[in-house]
């Protein structure tokens, strides 16, 4: 087998006296995708805020593409080459057009020159289906839109994994489709992904692992049918209450 | 008994007028150039992770803000003559103004720079943007543009200050009408006249940030909304 | 070396200090007053009420406080009416006041939601009920930081009547200075005297507003 391309080994995290991470431990393998499912405050987002190091970790390893996240020494820049993130608010910047949105790291960052960067850009536009919307600004834009501009602006810079914080949590139910089947299509084409998510229907089509997050550990991990057949008390508990 | 009123006394001495407008508009233009600077390092200084640079410009803003410009400018004319240094009253002036207007706009700046939600930044971050690349793309632009009526409102006030340049003998349109008054005895019309000009200067300072506005913030130019 | 500094230095700083809060106090009381004028005159029904009030205050805005305080003592004697120092200097920091703290407490009205102004209508109040049993209660509580805020600035402010001859704080400074010859130092004396009186109002002013959550449009007049 592969070498797994995140790997989560008995990481803390507290925020003040509050306990939020208690010993996750978990691995995704590459071109694969993992659901993280849990209640609120279950720690669901802060264990995939800390894979990128926007939180720090107080114990405990994580390992993406070789990187040592947890290593006060780390080339934060090498480690966000490697890894894409895309937000439950978008965050899309509003003073710049949807193009330039997409087009400023791989310029910056990656020192691409104007015209390679805007045919990075509209090929990543057509891949989310906004080829039209190059040139509009963000607020002109519904939600569902906005958010696969999101999507395409991280996967301009060919990140090796993505991850997805609620990012249909935000949404009308009736934009939520459009911005999941962008998702399911990058799955099928082979990126590796963690998605934290409420839908239980996409985790369970879509992903090869589930990992249920309860009291600030990975409760149970397993492919899908675990859904369907929960080996402990609190994830049957928790799959009742939401489907 | 009626009151005899002659503009044209003062009027006739259009030039002078002119002279101390220009002069004005030369100390608003170069002490809002300068004194932006340092109220965007100062609002940078107090946001960073280093205390005693935030602690000295805090020290520096609430110093400023809570002192009569008129003395600022006496202890800058005084200070720097007791250094041995006889520079113009221009130059006095103009410092004077910069270490005044940067206090203020460092305030009005770092509400800006506050306001640019920390989901943008971490945007920035995560696209793998270095720490100053995020400030220049990602939080500047839009705390400028958002900030922009208040920046506009303070350096009108900075030009109106500038008539406190007057007590030093900066030559701009105070110090004139001081001397056209004190020249034609039409003290009344000089300063009315002196205060329209100084209405104009104004409107013309407001129109001008407006217009400068439209051309640094595209999107607003588009679309027409704030941000 | 022109002397040395004496109590009798101190005492007469002291006094000027006194009157800088006299003039500070008269300021506040005749511009509030006329504040309130200017926004009830801001908000009215009557457009040319509304419209005139508007250019008077953009044409007060737009003039430096010098300008005001010059053609208050020097122009209204040039065509003879006479004009002491105390009431030139009140008079312009009245009008300056005036117009100031009356945007500021437009804003305040017009920061009193909606909704109020409708339900005291529903609850078949006049006009005049309305706006001093239901708005203005309301806009107080909005405008207080913020006009505590300007009391720094009109403090401030009233350093601007040592240039028509007042004998407040800065001209005190300025007087000493002439028999002392030692500006640097008294200059020093005289901007902390003012950031002693001036602090305490900024920081009250900050946590009224951080408590109560409105923010004014920010800028100071020097």
């Amino acid at each position: 087998m592969s070498e797994p391309v995140v790997i989560l080994r008995d990481v803390h995290k507290s925020f003040g006296p509050l306990h939020v991470l208690n010993g996750v431990s978990f691995a995704v393998a590459p071109g694969t995708v993992t659901a993280i499912i849990g209640r609120s405050g279950s720690g669901k987002s802060t264990a995939l805020r800390c894979i990128d190091r926007l939180e720090r970790i107080d114990a405990g390893e994580i390992v993406v593409c070789g990187h040592l996240v947890s290593d006060t020494g780390l080339a934060l820049r090498k480690l966000r080459l490697d890894v894409g993130m895309v937000f439950q608010s978008y965050n899309l910047f509003p003073h710049l057009t949807v193009l330039q949105n997409i087009t400023l790291a791989p310029r910056m960052v990656k020192r691409l020159g104007r015209a390679e960067a805007e045919e990075l850009a509209e090929r990543v536009l057509g891949q989310v289906g906004l080829a039209d919307k190059a040139h509009a600004w963000p607020e002109q834009l519904s939600g569902g839109q906005q958010q696969r501009a999101a999507i395409a602006r991280s996967l301009a810079m060919e990140p090796k994994v993505m991850l997805f914080d609620e990012v249909t949590s935000a949404l009308d139910p009736e934009l939520t489709g459009e911005v999941l089947r962008v998702i399911e299509d990058l799955a099928r084409r082979g990126m590796t992904m963690v998605m934290v998510t409420h839908e239980m229907g996409f985790a369970r089509r879509v992903a090869d692992q589930i990992v249920f997050m309860h009291e600030g550990r990975a409760w149970e991990i397993g492919p899908p049918d675990i859904l369907a057949a929960p080996a402990t008390p609190d994830l049957r508990q928790f799959v009742g209450s939401v489907l | 008994m009626g009151i005899t009123l002659d503009f044209g006394a003062v009027l006739a001495r259009w030039p002078m007028l002119l002279d101390g407008a220009w002069m004005t508009l030369e100390l608003a233009a170069v002490a809002t150039l300068l004194g932006f600077a340092i109220g965007v390092v100062c609002a940078v200084g107090r946001r960073g992770a280093v205390h005693w640079v935030a602690r000295i410009c805090g020290v520096y803003i609430e110093l400023v803000r809570n002192t009569p410009f008129l003395v600022q400018i006496f202890l800058v004319y005084f200070g720097l003559s007791s250094l041995g240094l006889s520079l113009p009253a221009v130059t006095v002036a103009i410092a004077a103004l910069c270490i005044n207007v940067g206090a203020y706009s460092a305030e009005i700046v770092r509400a800006g720079l506050d306001s640019v939600a920390r989901g943008q930044v971490e945007a920035g971050e995560t696209l793998g943007l270095s720490r100053l690349q995020v400030y220049r793309y990602v939080i500047f632009p839009p705390a400028v543009e958002r900030v922009w009526p208040a920046l506009t409102s303070q350096f009108v006030l900075l030009m109106l200050a500038s008539s406190v340049c007057s007590q030093i003998s900066a030559e701009e349109l105070t110090a004139a009408a001081n001397f056209i008054q004190s020249d034609t005895y039409r003290a009344f019309e000089t300063y009315i006249i002196v205060a329209v000009m100084y209405v104009v200067l104004s409107l013309l300072l407001r129109a001008a940030f407006w217009a400068l506005g439209q051309v640094l913030f595209v999107r607003r130019r588009c679309l027409g909304t704030a941000i | 070396m022109g002397g040395h500094f004496t109590f009798s230095h101190l005492e007469f700083l002291g006094r000027g200090a006194l009157w800088t809060v006299l003039l500070s106090a008269l300021g506040f009381l005749g511009g509030g007053v006329l504040a309130f004028l200017v926004a009830l005159c801001r908000i009215s029904g009557a457009r040319i009420v509304r419209v005139g009030s508007g250019v008077i205050v953009q044409l007060v805005q737009g003039t430096p406080l010098l300008v005001i305080l010059f053609l208050s003592y020097f122009g209204l004697p040039a065509i003879g009416v006479p004009v002491p120092p105390l009431l030139a200097a009140g008079a312009s920091l009245t009008l300056y006041i005036g117009v100031y703290l009356g945007e500021t407490w437009r804003a305040a009205i017009e920061a009193v939601p909606r909704a109020q102004w409708e339900a005291a209508e529903c609850l078949a109040l006049s006009r005049v009920q309305r706006m001093f049993r239901v708005i203005l209660p309301q806009a107080v509580h909005i405008a207080t930081p913020p006009t505590v805020g300007f009391m720094v600035q009109i403090i401030k402010s009233t350093s601007l009547a040592s240039a028509i001859g007042f004998v407040e704080l800065a001209r005190s400074g300025q007087i000493i200075n002439n028999s002392l010859l030692e500006p640097f130092p008294i200059f020093v004396l005289i901007a902390a005297t003012y950031f002693a009186i001036c602090y305490p109002l900024s920081r009250l002013s900050r946590r009224l507003e951080a408590r109560s959550g409105f923010a004014p449009v920010e800028g100071g007049a020097p």
